[in-house]
């Protein structure tokens, strides 16, 4: 190996996976917070809520990530004069938030469908319970239903976390020096294949001490399902 | 508006027809990757049933890579990696021959190699789910192994595997997009240079975005009725 090579590019590697975990942080938060009203709409009984969520919904699963990167990455550049008129040009001019944008949309999309089916698996019977006993609907929602709903939520979150990390390697098509962009930057410098392997191995590595966490955090969750025996 | 459709017609003027020859390749691609990756997921699922503990290691690892690397960065280590890899062993024999991956072939092995390695955990997960004892009533009819494999098991597996490959099939066709990087005229790469020839992003990026959505539905019908082809030995269920 090389070493002034990763004396060089070593440090911006580093700094790329810092940036990665940034991305997929923030956009797996603010994705959270979206994506809890459209699972609302997707289980409400009015039908213009449905579609509408339902619609949300087929087009970010239904279309690469990529694609709807480029959409709204060069398509802003198209509304210009617009944007700059309502005052969001900054936001879009920047490369970083349109990727923080779009990965929040799509990433909300895949929630809100984890959310509903884990609404969705809580017994009916606990909502009735909750009823005869004069709870009020949001206290049954927020108290009785999605604490349950959580626990069968955990392992399909952790699937969307690793292929959140996985998906924003797509960031550094658009200019942004994640870890996949500042790999692809110092092969260009150096010709040096060994930092692709170097990334892959970065990459393997937080999927794994997420996927790991991930599982120890699903047996302590679920302990109370399990026979004494086993706890 | 007019002006709008002017830029989607089909022949010289319009994109129409590069589109339509790009969503070509696209499917092109989606269906050249899926039967590699459904042979090599079943091989590696098999691996991870084998007695024999180095070939389980090495199915286990190959699994572990293939779903914990981006998908972009295989697809440039497959791309970059197999041509220099190629161009060496081609050295060997002569200096003046220049080897060449195409972005396809590339593309190819690495979503099928992604492919595989999430279709065999599923695969697994179906042999698994077929009883021992569906194995030991055929031996006991006198059938042979093969003939159990062809009979017996695969309906089964078939039946209870679909779902789980259906999903990785949809989830394929839209990483076919990712081979634009590497200058692929696929879809998404025809999409683009229209919009650099067009300046009209929002509306071909969309078009694009739409062309993903139909095949999306499309394949979703043609599941369901897979699905229910696969019941059809089912009480209450299907056809």
């Amino acid at each position: 190996m090389d070493v002034d090579l990763w004396i060089k590019y070593g440090p911006k590697m580093l700094t790329g996976l810092v940036v990665t975990l940034q991305l997929v942080s923030v956009s797996l938060f603010i994705g959270a917070l979206i994506s809890l009203p459209i699972a609302m709409a997707r289980l409400s009984k009015n039908k213009l809520a449905r579609g509408a969520s339902f619609a949300y919904v087929y087009f970010f699963r239904g279309s690469p990530l990529l694609a709807q990167v480029f959409l709204v990455y060069f398509g802003s550049g198209q509304l210009r004069y617009p944007l700059t008129d309502l005052g969001l040009w900054w936001f879009f001019r920047d490369a970083w938030y349109c990727v923080i944008l779009v990965f929040s949309l799509n990433t909300a999309a895949y929630q809100a469908e984890i959310l509903r089916g884990a609404i969705g698996s809580v017994a009916a019977g606990q909502m009735e319970a909750a009823k005869s006993l004069g709870l009020g609907k949001l206290v049954t929602f927020f108290r009785v239903i999605f604490p349950q709903a959580l626990i069968s939520a955990l392992r399909p979150y952790g699937n969307e976390v690793i292929l959140m990390i996985k998906g924003s390697a797509i960031a550094s098509v658009v200019t942004i020096f994640d870890l996949m962009g500042a790999s692809k930057l110092a092969f260009s410098r150096t010709f040096d294949f060994e930092v692709y392997f170097i990334a892959a191995l970065m990459y393997l590595i937080v999927v794994e001490i997420i996927r790991i966490s991930w599982e120890m955090m699903d047996r302590r969750l679920t302990r109370h399902l399990r026979p004494l025996s086993e706890q | 508006m007019s002006e709008l459709l002017g830029l989607l017609s089909y022949g010289d003027t319009g994109w129409g027809d590069e589109l339509l020859a790009g969503f070509g390749i696209t499917i092109s691609l989606f269906l050249a990757t899926l039967p590699i990756g459904l042979v090599l997921g079943f091989a590696i699922a098999l691996a991870k049933r084998s007695e024999n503990w180095p070939l389980r290691l090495f199915a286990n690892a190959y699994t572990t890579v293939f779903r914990g690397v981006p998908e972009l960065l295989t697809l440039f280590i497959i791309f970059y990696g197999g041509q220099i890899a190629l161009q060496n062993l081609v050295g060997l024999f002569s200096d003046t021959i220049v080897v060449d991956l195409s972005a396809f072939v590339a593309g190819m092995i690495a979503l099928g190699f992604v492919f595989s390695a999430y279709a065999s955990e599923t695969i697994l997960a179906a042999l698994n789910a077929i009883p021992t004892g569906q194995a030991e009533a055929a031996r006991a009819l006198g059938l042979s192994k093969a003939r159990t494999l062809q009979k017996v098991t695969f309906p089964q597996l078939i039946r209870f595997a679909l779902p789980g490959l259906s999903n990785l099939a949809l989830i394929l066709q839209k990483e076919t997009a990712l081979v634009s990087v590497l200058a692929l005229d696929e879809l998404l790469r025809n999409t683009q240079i229209a919009v650099g020839a067009t300046k009209e992003p929002i509306l071909f990026f969309s078009i694009a975005c739409g062309f993903y959505i139909v095949m999306a539905l499309f394949s979703s019908l043609l599941i369901g009725w897979a699905e229910n082809w696969s019941n059809r030995g089912q009480q209450g269920a299907g056809a």
